[in-house]
């Protein structure tokens, strides 16, 4: 029977269709290992929205919250320092926060609610790799930077912020702090994770 | 009884004839060229450090704990109550670096004596191969005891996915498991640093060590042996037995290695903080920053390339192809003769200037320069400033001499010197 002449069309068909049908097959058993490696129910639970509360913080405080982990700061501006956030304009990459790195809501100057410009929310993560920036309120000469007007400074990399997260100019960092989706549940408290994207 | 072992011989051999065979071409009837130097000793010292790393890795997760919460502490345990563990301990992490060590001297001797030139350029890929595995290895068995620089490191490298457009973010989260380094990327990192990557590591080897037995192996001189055999014996004449000759050479190597190591492990186990970071006896914490995240010293010229560069896609990008480039020079270099003894002044100059350009650039990524340019430049200079000028430099001429090693031979401005028909020997 072997010998009574190979049909080699066949052949190449049943080679290529078990080729085909086994490769599919083997893509498929490969999607609950890769599936397995993403956030589980658990992570995802831990990474529900988080309320505080802000009615405590005085002017010129910053407050931490932890927030899937990561360290979301909220901060009470004072007049002064929102004072400042015209005058540096020429000095950021993205004064007008035109990068997705917030809300719509917080697409502006102050990268904050409009009927509540002293209310900074931002996780205090820098954008270049994750460092936590230190806050650096104070408007005086600084030895990193002589002319500053109050903000944010990370010590790996020495990136600079201003008071609303917008990164300066010629620093490692490529874009402003990330500011969370979150909402006021009334003048008291904040919803972390929660809000208008 | 010597009839008793050769009876039991006898009947393996008749079950499984294959294997005297096997043993024979890999040791007692491979011949090495004779006039291997002080260089030839890193292969070997690699391959104790890896059967020693899977000892002592074995026996440190007999006590290490995966997780979040646990895993600190039982390194800590395995430091203070289990006994000797401590030793085990070090001469882990002691191991690593000497793993980094004798790879790196490895690599500069298949460099100068051009061991990556025709017939041998899958030995170099492989080795290539076995250095990404090893990062990779390295990488996260530093995440594993969960201190701060752990949990940091883990944090700064796993973002660098983060810059590749589209899928990155998602990318990170994968890889995380979680919205941040946690629990599961540890338990993940776990497994793979244990059981997957070694698994790769010992395959890789097992092929770097075959390519490299079909086609022999090069010596200083960068002359085949196997152009010049005996007619009757066909082995080469300038070459020796593997086994008992480099065996034996080999050994002696090994006996200062582990002098040196036992210095390490016993009296400087962090060895000043480049071993293993202070920040890494501190438990992680994912709202503290270390004052400088940096990663092991192993890591910093790559790093420092990520430094120096002002976008952070462009760093990434370029940090990618520093660690890759060489698995070009195969191609790169067009020149006919391999060994540095015969060619040209100018690859003599390149690679020692490469040479420096690596290890300065290693100083950047370790934090040194911060350290150095105000007692250099005085305490008002502009660091960043200084810093990038001179990081960005040394990233042109790690990269140049690529590009250098390309126009040098291709274009024929090497000038070589005569190589012999034999190897040389200093007798």
């Amino acid at each position: 029977m072997a010998n009574e002449g190979v049909n080699q069309g066949r052949r190449r068909f049943l080679t290529a269709t078990t080729a085909v049908v086994g490769g599919v097959g083997a893509i498929a058993a490969a999607i609950p290992f890769i599936k397995s490696w993403q956030p589980s129910a658990r992570a995802k639970n831990a990474g529900a929205p988080v309320l505080a509360d802000i009615a405590k913080v005085e002017q010129g405080q910053r407050i931490t919250v932890k927030w899937r982990g990561q360290p979301v700061w909220i901060i009470n501006r004072s007049p002064a320092l929102l004072a400042t956030l015209p005058l540096l304009k020429d000095r950021l990459r993205d004064p007008e926060s035109q990068v997705e790195q917030q809300p719509n809501f917080a697409k502006n100057e102050t990268r904050s609610y409009k009927d509540k410009p002293q209310w900074l929310v931002v996780i205090g993560i820098c954008t270049h790799l994750g460092c936590s920036p230190d806050f650096v309120p104070e408007i005086k000469p600084e030895p990193f930077d002589p002319e500053w007007k109050g903000g944010f400074f990370c010590p790996c990399h020495k990136s600079r912020y201003d008071i609303a997260g917008r990164v300066f100019q010629g620093v490692p960092a490529p874009a402003n702090l990330v500011v969370p989706p979150y909402k006021f549940v009334n003048d008291n408290q904040i919803l972390i994770g929660e809000g208008a994207a | 009884m010597a009839n008793f072992f050769a009876n039991i011989a006898g009947w393996v051999n008749e079950r499984a004839p294959g294997m005297m065979p096997m043993y024979r071409k890999h040791m007692t009837e491979y011949y090495a060229p004779k006039n291997f130097n002080f260089w030839y000793y890193f292969g070997s010292l690699a391959l104790v450090v890896l059967v020693s790393q899977i000892l002592t890795g074995i026996f440190l997760t007999m006590f290490y704990k995966p997780g979040a919460a646990t895993a600190f502490d039982s390194v800590e345990y395995i430091m203070r109550d289990v006994e000797w563990g401590w030793l085990i301990r070090y001469m882990h992490s002691t191991g690593a670096s000497m793993f980094f060590i004798v790879v790196f001297l490895h690599m500069f001797r298949g460099l100068i004596y051009g061991s990556y030139k025709k017939p041998r350029e899958l030995v170099w890929l492989l080795g290539m191969l076995i250095f990404l595995v090893l990062m990779a290895e390295a990488f996260m068995g530093y995440v594993l005891p969960w201190g701060n620089m752990s949990f940091w490191g883990a944090k700064v490298i796993i973002s660098l996915f983060g810059a590749i457009p589209w899928i990155g973010d998602t990318l990170v989260q994968w890889i995380m498991g979680d919205y941040n380094p946690a629990d599961a990327t540890l338990n993940r990192f776990f497994a793979l640093h244990v059981v997957a990557l070694p698994l790769v590591l010992l395959l890789l080897v097992v092929l770097h060590i075959a390519a490299l037995h079909e086609v022999g192996s090069n010596n200083p001189d960068g002359v085949e042996i196997k152009k010049k055999k005996d007619p009757v014996t066909h082995i080469p004449l300038d070459g020796i037995a593997f086994h008992p000759y480099y065996t034996v050479k080999d050994l002696v190597g090994v006996g200062f290695f582990l002098i040196i190591c036992a210095f390490i492990i016993f009296f400087q186990p962090t060895l000043g903080g480049w071993f293993l970071e202070y920040d890494n006896f501190i438990p992680a914490n994912e709202l503290v920053t270390p004052a400088e995240i940096k990663p092991v010293w192993y890591f910093t010229p790559y790093y420092a390339i990520l430094r120096v560069i002002p976008s952070k896609g462009l760093g990434v990008l370029m940090l990618l192809l520093a660690v890759l480039a060489p698995f070009l020079i195969p191609w790169l270099d067009r020149g006919a003769v391999k060994s540095i003894r015969y060619r040209g002044r100018g690859f003599k100059i390149a690679i020692g200037i490469f040479v420096v350009a690596f290890f300065f650039l290693g100083t950047i990524g370790a934090g040194k320069t911060t350290e150095w340019i105000p007692e250099l430049f005085g305490a008002n200079a502009d660091l960043t400033f200084i810093e990038n000028a001179f990081g960005r430099t040394l990233t042109a001429i790690y990269f140049g001499f690529f590009i250098f090693l390309w126009v040098y031979t291709h274009f024929g401005y090497e000038k070589t010197k005569p190589v012999p028909e034999r190897v040389t020997t200093h007798a």
